[in-house]
């Protein structure tokens, strides 16, 4: 709009975290309907937008569907036998069907799984590298050296850990790696499973330290908690999936303040038993 | 002494052959998880073209199409047949390559007949007297280009993209594919990688002082299965440590039969799944495996 003045405000861009090429897109999940086999519908009709540079939280009891939202995003669903029966996911002007994974990455679009999921017999470097091999341009951008650099910049103690197994981590340090090792791959866009999962409360301050630098290195995040203090603390914007719907929505300050929310802190009245 | 020496580089030759074709194996199950029994027939396919070939196009360029023909043929197997199932069915896929063995086998004997094929190969039966025993050149260019194109697979597990992702695919299939690693791809290389490796195992195995290709080669298939089985099935370096084990056990066997021949004749055919078994009674992974590889 402006030709090639800076607007105030934006992130400078050749700062040396941010991620190269494209800015971050808008996902747009829209009526999405996914069923695993041919019996169960574990979502319906979910409708959520990660706007481009922000942070959403997807708040959920177990079995709300939040992983399934993000398996349809990340392109992972054929794995579980399930697949997209209706609605779409668009990130920017790309539509993502649920069943590439691959298509996903070069989106911009990596997810970091549940359970950390390291590559446990190899070594911390190599995981890393793993990590790089779906990106679009891997020689671009200066390849994975730069990316490597940034994530050693976010988590130091990797650096001193490289030629270590990444099975002999700690939890905490596997979710660094974790998240480091989906960094590699320049995310325009980062969805989170439970990064907070099985963390002393110590490590899960520290993880949410570095989800907000990595959003202010100008990532979009999509973060999946049960820890909802720390999600929506994160977020700018907030859903809640009960049951394989939608059911609360709204900015994240608001919702936690409001009443459901906290009963789903305490857990009450959600699970059934 | 000399006898030992003599055996030793016998042993050698057999079990670097052993270990291409137990490298096949391993590679196809870390991709897959199938254990692939069409790797004998892989191997008969190789050799056969290589044999009908080498008169017309001389014996190096009949190679090079034997062994890319095969690399075809396996990744052709992987797309065509197992590409379509359910990837986490291993037990079906892996009888399905017991369908395709004898479908290829089959054909293969049909044109072979009871013929002994020469894959042309430019040794001959010419020998070089080494430290006082004579070995024939062929064992020497064996154990060579074994070396050679175990320790090229080695680095390219190690180092190369499509090396890390198959470790990676290997560990764990969803987070591989979560960083955007094109797993049906890396699968099918691998396929690829070893139909190409028992293609040129058939050179090897057929050379002199083999007689040639008859239409039971590719049993030898049978004997670097238990290699890479004691290795842990998951390990390349398992799968050769193990090959050379069973290719020095079975020529000791066969060396000193007469000394042996309390326990029968033809000891050095049951040889490898003699040390097969005891490995394992002590080893139930394998000499290098992990708990995960003996789901099959």
């Amino acid at each position: 709009m402006f030709g090639f003045r800076a607007r105030p405000g934006a992130p400078p861009p050749s700062r040396s975290g941010a991620p190269p090429g494209d800015g971050p897109a808008d996902l747009r999940v829209d009526g999405l309907q996914v069923r695993y086999g041919r019996a169960v519908t574990a979502l319906d009709d979910v409708s959520l937008t990660v706007p481009a540079g922000g942070v959403v939280a997807l708040l959920g009891s177990n079995g709300a569907g939040k992983t399934t939202l993000l398996r349809a995003v990340s392109g992972t669903l054929r794995l579980y036998r399930g697949g997209v029966t209706a609605g779409t996911v668009t990130y920017g002007d790309r539509s993502l069907d649920g069943t590439d994974p691959v298509a996903a990455v070069r989106a911009g679009v990596v997810q970091v799984p549940e359970g950390r999921r390291v590559f446990g017999g190899m070594t911390v470097d190599e995981n890393l590298r793993a990590g790089g091999l779906g990106r679009v341009r891997r020689d671009a951008d200066g390849g994975n050296a730069a990316a490597r650099e940034r994530v050693y910049g976010l988590f130091p103690r990797l650096a001193e850990r490289t030629g270590q197994r990444a099975g002999l981590l700690s939890g905490g340090e596997q979710q660094m790696l974790a998240i480091g090792r989906a960094l590699m791959a320049w995310p325009r866009l980062l969805l989170l499973d439970e990064p907070s999962l099985g963390l002393a409360p110590l490590m899960v301050e520290r993880i949410a330290e570095v989800v907000r630098e990595i959003h202010a290195q100008g990532t979009s995040v999509l973060l999946v908690e049960q820890n909802a203090a720390m999600a929506l603390a994160l977020a700018d914007h907030a859903y809640v999936l009960e049951v394989g719907r939608v059911g609360l929505s709204g900015p994240a300050e608001e919702l936690s303040r409001s009443d459901e929310v906290g009963r789903l802190y305490l857990g009450e009245g959600v699970r059934a038993g | 002494m000399n006898q030992v020496l003599d055996i030793l580089i016998n042993g050698l030759a057999l079990g670097s052959v052993y270990a291409l074709v137990a490298l096949g194996f391993v590679i196809i199950f870390k991709a897959s998880g199938v254990m692939n029994f069409a790797q004998g027939s892989m191997l008969l396919f190789g050799g056969y073209l290589t044999a009908v070939l080498h008169e017309h196009i001389g014996f190096l360029a009949a190679l090079a199409v034997g062994v890319l023909a095969t690399a075809v043929l396996a990744g052709a197997v992987d797309r065509l047949l197992l590409r379509g199932l359910d990837p986490s069915q291993h037990h079906i896929l892996t009888i399905l390559t017991i369908g395709v063995d004898i479908l290829i086998v089959t054909e293969l004997a049909r044109r072979i007949g009871g013929d002994l094929l020469s894959l042309g190969d430019p040794w001959g039966n010419e020998v070089v007297a080494l430290g006082g025993v004579t070995v024939p050149v062929s064992r020497i260019a064996c154990i060579v280009v074994s070396v050679l194109v175990i320790g090229a697979v080695f680095a390219a597990f190690r180092y190369s993209s499509w090396g890390l992702s198959l470790r990676a695919a290997a560990e764990d299939r969803e987070a591989a594919a979560l960083m955007g690693i094109p797993l049906s791809r890396i699968r099918t290389l691998a396929w690829c990688l070893a139909g190409a490796l028992a293609a040129l195992a058939a050179l090897f195995l057929t050379a002199f002082p083999a007689p040639g290709l008859e239409r039971t080669t590719g049993q030898i298939a049978l004997k670097a299965f238990p290699a890479a089985i004691l290795g842990g099935m998951t390990s390349p370096p398992g799968a050769l440590v193990g090959s050379l084990l069973i290719g020095v056990t079975e020529a000791l066997a066969a060396g000193y039969q007469s000394e042996l021949s309390g326990f029968g004749r033809g000891l050095g055919d049951v040889a490898p799944y003699l040390v097969m078994i005891t490995v394992l009674l002590i080893r139930p992974h394998g000499l290098l495996g992990t708990k995960e590889a003996v789901r099959v």
